[in-house]
């Protein structure tokens, strides 16, 4: 008997003539199905890729000293970016302030103390919902609540209520990456610490937090890079697009990239969706410059503990 | 034991196997192996863990063409066919050479669907109700079953869910049962009815079985192989195959003191 | 002291002398202003839930409820102004409708690509590549959908207008299919190996066991993340306040400009409706629906899960 026949194992038993499977057939569905998952993969990036170009090729040729250093204007070629690139970061400041601490000590809060009691569900399946909730209902919550209620204290329509109102936006996640780099650190640490006579909080301060520190930065970071790309809750906040002055913490009037953006892409005239696709150039080194930060600070402390 | 690979196998041989090396990329794994396993016997593979049992078990139905890298030289054959011909078709061949493994894996579906899926997939014609029932009974399973075949296979206990995989092992009529530790997650009661199910199913299956247990691999297999491994100068261990006979010789008289220490539980 | 009951230790000289009291305090302090956090997150949701009822309520003492579920027009900017939140409703459910035609398929397969084709080394590249389109900001997506997506589509589908619900609904898709890929991703790889090997040991082929074992065990977690894919391409806002055009119209025609709820709300915003204003309450109204719309999906997916969760050791 040669070796190369596929159905040469002799002795086959009645089985054959219940079996009849089209071994060709069911691979020819098989590489249609691998084809199939590479072409949706590829496809994916080569329309990142796409879009990537596209706006390079539109917004280099705008992108000079003179567009980051003005205000806006009425004419395409004299506007700039200064007044929404200041906003931005101020919006990256009052965020930052508002949900790190607040988003730390909550995840904290739920991984480290609070156990399993009724609080503690009603708090994890809250944050739950509240990732899914749009952000442009966080826009009306800051609108009705910050910009009206608080007016006294925020000033209105101001970066104040902006960045409070992103950093209600972004503090589930914040949560949700503390918790994280709590559960990494092994729990033998926490025993060891309490073994010593330490209580919960001191552990945690002591040993666990240095511990998760570089995750809970990475995700803070992250997190933040999301809320700079937000518009929706900008806009409904009361974001202004033309802005001739730089923004201050409680001015009233204040814009920002993505708002600039949104703005010079719905005008009609060709010349501002250069100025548009600049921005976004803008937009996205600003994104690419933090991202590039997180992924840096997860590398050099991962490669510490070792 | 030292048959030529070129000889052509007697008739009552499922597996030669003949110096066959096995590897994890460039790691050997288990060396110079030369079996022949017995058509409608039960032969039982023993030895310290990480001697490479499950290793020479997962190559003959070839599921470790899974694992990058893990590959084989020397000779293994099927029934004459060599199993690593180019020719020779794993889907096919894992049609008719089942297995059952360690740990029971049920597909979180159905008790009736984790049946019906290898009969579906491999183009069953007959009918199919009959089939998971006939199945089912085979697998000693039935009566216990019969009322909730609609149930996930997960819902059923331990025992329940490896004789489950048995049933669906067998469901597809293989001419070869692999079991890799069949009864290590099993209590003793259900371990006793898996061992009777494999005396009835060896009137019509070859079966190879892992087992780190001396009394089951004494009460249930006609043939007895013996691994053992050796420390490598590169700090790794090397499987080898150290004895290979009935069941009788190598638990009453083997040939080497190794087995003779190993099977009396005098071991290292 | 509290630990008085203890016996006093032979070599308590009077060199240890832990402030207990003070750590008590302090963990106890800790315990508190953390809960408080995590009462912010409450508050929040209670906060928007008060809101939207509230402004709601002022809403519907202008506006029927009975008009504004049944009318079929939507002017609430005219002198004779109409309230048909379906017709915003229905411009939200075709842009996400062409959104999910597009992500779910793809999602699906990028995520079984990774997770079963691609090899692992090639796998470190592809995952945070798709992250990085899913860190892009939407108002470039927008940008997108307008400047390229759009004119590409006019060349070949006749009667394609420059603002249209098409290429905001595909470039959408493609927003949310980041989403809807790596969270299926996470529950493929989460599927046991052993399992796939009994599928291989009974004569599977891979697509077979892919198709007929890995994705049903697999399911809550893909299921969950079609439901948060759905939930974001309701609430997406910037692609399709840029690409579909500020038309409220009740059709299902995907070449012509539409108005879906979140643009009409950027809409009204962009435009200083003064506070109290019937405009102004109206974006209240709709954000309430949408709002609604979110929390029935996440009850779905929140229920779904916690029946459908295979649990494996
Ligand atoms: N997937 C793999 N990749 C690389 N090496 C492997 C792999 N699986 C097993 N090995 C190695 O091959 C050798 C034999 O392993 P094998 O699993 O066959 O042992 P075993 O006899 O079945 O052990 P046990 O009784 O513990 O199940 C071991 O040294 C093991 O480390
Ligand atoms: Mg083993």
């Amino acid at each position: 008997m040669t070796a190369t026949d596929p159905n040469a194992f002799s002795q086959s038993s009645s089985a054959e003539q219940h079996f009849s499977s089209d071994l060709s057939g069911r691979y020819r569905l098989d590489n249609i199905f691998r084809i199939a998952s590479w072409v949706a993969t590829v496809t994916a990036l080569v329309v990142l890729a796409f879009l990537l170009i596209d706006v390079l090729i539109d917004g280099i040729p705008r992108l000079d000293w003179q567009f980051i250093t003005s205000f806006p204007s009425r004419s395409a070629e004299r506007a700039g970016i200064l007044a929404p690139l200041v906003g931005t970061i101020w919006l990256l400041f009052v965020t930052a302030l508002f949900a790190f601490p607040i988003g730390v000590g909550a995840g904290i809060f739920l991984e480290e103390f609070a156990g399993d009691n009724l609080f503690a569900r009603i708090l994890e399946v809250n944050i739950g919902n509240l990732a899914a909730v749009p952000s442009i209902i966080y826009g009306l919550l800051g609108l009705a609540v910050f910009v009206r209620v608080f007016l006294p204290i925020t000033g209105g329509r101001t970066v104040f209520s902006a960045g409070l109102t992103l950093a209600l936006l972004i503090l589930p996640v914040i949560i949700v990456a503390t918790r994280e780099a709590l559960r990494a650190v092994p729990s033998s640490l926490r025993q060891a610490g309490m073994a010593l006579g330490a209580t919960r909080w001191q552990t945690v301060r002591e040993h666990v937090l240095p511990q998760a520190f570089p995750g809970i930065l990475t995700g803070t970071i992250l997190a933040l890079s999301r809320a700079i790309g937000e518009t929706a809750p900008l806009i409904v906040i009361g974001a202004q697009t033309f802005v001739p002055f730089v923004p201050s913490f409680r001015g009233t009037g204040f814009s920002a990239l993505p708002i600039q953006i949104f703005n010079w892409v719905g005008r009609p005239q060709a010349e501002f969706h250069v100025n548009a696709a600049a921005g976004i150039i803008v937009l996205m080194i600003v994104l690419v410059a933090m991202n590039a930060t997180a992924i840096y600070l997860r590398n050099r402390f991962q490669a510490e503990k070792m | 034991m030292q048959t030529n690979p070129s000889t052509a196998v007697g008739a009552g041989t499922t597996f030669h196997v003949a110096q066959a090396n096995y590897y994890y990329g460039s790691f050997l794994a288990v060396s110079n192996v030369n079996l022949d396993i017995p058509e409608r016997k039960i032969t039982a593979f023993i030895g310290p863990s990480g001697c490479g049992k499950s290793t020479v078990l997962r190559c003959f139905n070839r599921l470790n063409d899974l694992i990058p890298g893990a590959h084989v030289e020397g000779t293994i054959q099927y029934r004459g066919v060599d199993l690593y011909d180019k020719s020779v078709d794993a889907t096919e061949l894992r049609r008719r050479i089942g297995m059952v493994f360690q740990k029971p894996n049920p597909f979180p579906k159905s008790i009736y669907e984790n049946i019906a899926f290898g009969a579906r997939i491999n183009g069953y014609k007959g009918d199919m109700d009959e089939l998971v029932e006939r199945s089912l009974r085979k697998a000693a399973l039935w009566e216990e079953v019969k009322d909730k075949l609609k149930e996930s296979g997960l819902s059923i206990s331990g025992g329940q869910q490896q004789r489950l995989c048995i049933a669906r092992a067998i469901a597809i009529e293989p001419e070869v049962l692999l079991m890799d530790e069949p009864c290590s997650a099993l209590d003793p009661i259900s371990t006793l009815r898996v061992e009777d199910l494999m005396h009835e199913l060896k009137e019509q299956f070859t079966i190879v079985i892992v087992t780190h247990n001396m009394q089951q691999a004494s009460r249930v297999s006609d043939m007895t192989a013996f691994y053992n491994a050796q420390a490598t100068e590169k700090g790794g261990k090397q499987g080898y195959l150290v004895e290979y006979a009935p069941t009788q010789t190598i638990f009453n008289n083997p040939a080497q003191q190794a087995t003779q220490d190993y099977v009396s539980g005098r071991f290292g | 002291m509290t630990t008085s009951q203890l016996p006093d230790s032979p070599q308590n000289s009077g060199l240890w002398q832990p402030n207990r009291q003070l750590s008590k305090s302090m963990e106890l302090l800790a315990k508190i202003v953390f809960g408080a956090f995590g009462l912010v997150s409450i508050a929040t949701t209670i906060g928007i839930v008060l809101t939207l009822i509230f402004e709601t309520f002022l809403f519907f003492q202008e506006v029927p409820i009975w008009n504004f579920l049944t009318d079929t027009q939507w002017t609430p900017l005219f002198t004779n102004s109409q309230y048909g939140i379906i017709v915003l409703i229905s411009a939200t459910f075709l842009t996400s409708f062409i959104a999910l035609i597009v992500a779910m398929p793809m999602g699906i397969l990028a995520a079984v690509c990774l997770s079963e084709y691609a090899p692992s080394g090639l796998r470190k590249w592809l995952k945070p590549a798709l992250e990085i389109l899913a860190g892009v900001p939407t108002v470039v997506f927008g940008y997108f959908a307008l400047f390229f997506v759009s004119p590409i589509l006019e060349t070949f589908v006749p009667g394609l207008r420059p603002f249209n619900g098409l290429s905001a609904g595909i470039v959408l898709g493609i927003a949310i299919l980041p989403t809807i890929a790596s969270l299926s991703e996470d529950a493929i790889y989460a599927v046991p190996q052993s399992l796939r090997q009994g599928s291989y040991a009974l004569g599977a082929t891979k697509r077979e066991t892919v198709t007929n074992v890995v994705l049903p065990a697999a399911l809550s977690g893909i299921v969950a993340s079609f439901i948060l894919g759905i939930a974001r391409a309701v609430g997406e806002t910037m692609i399709v306040t840029i690409a579909a055009g500020q038309n409220p119209r009740l059709t299902l025609d995907p070449r012509v400009p539409i108005q879906t709820m979140t643009s009409f709300i950027v809409q009204v915003a962009k435009g200083d409706a003064p506070t109290g204003s019937i405009e102004f309450i109206t974006i209240f109204a709709v954000g309430m629906t949408l709002f609604l719309i979110t929390l029935v999906l996440n009850a779905f997916s929140f229920w779904f899960v916690g029946r459908f969760r295979e649990k494996y050791e």
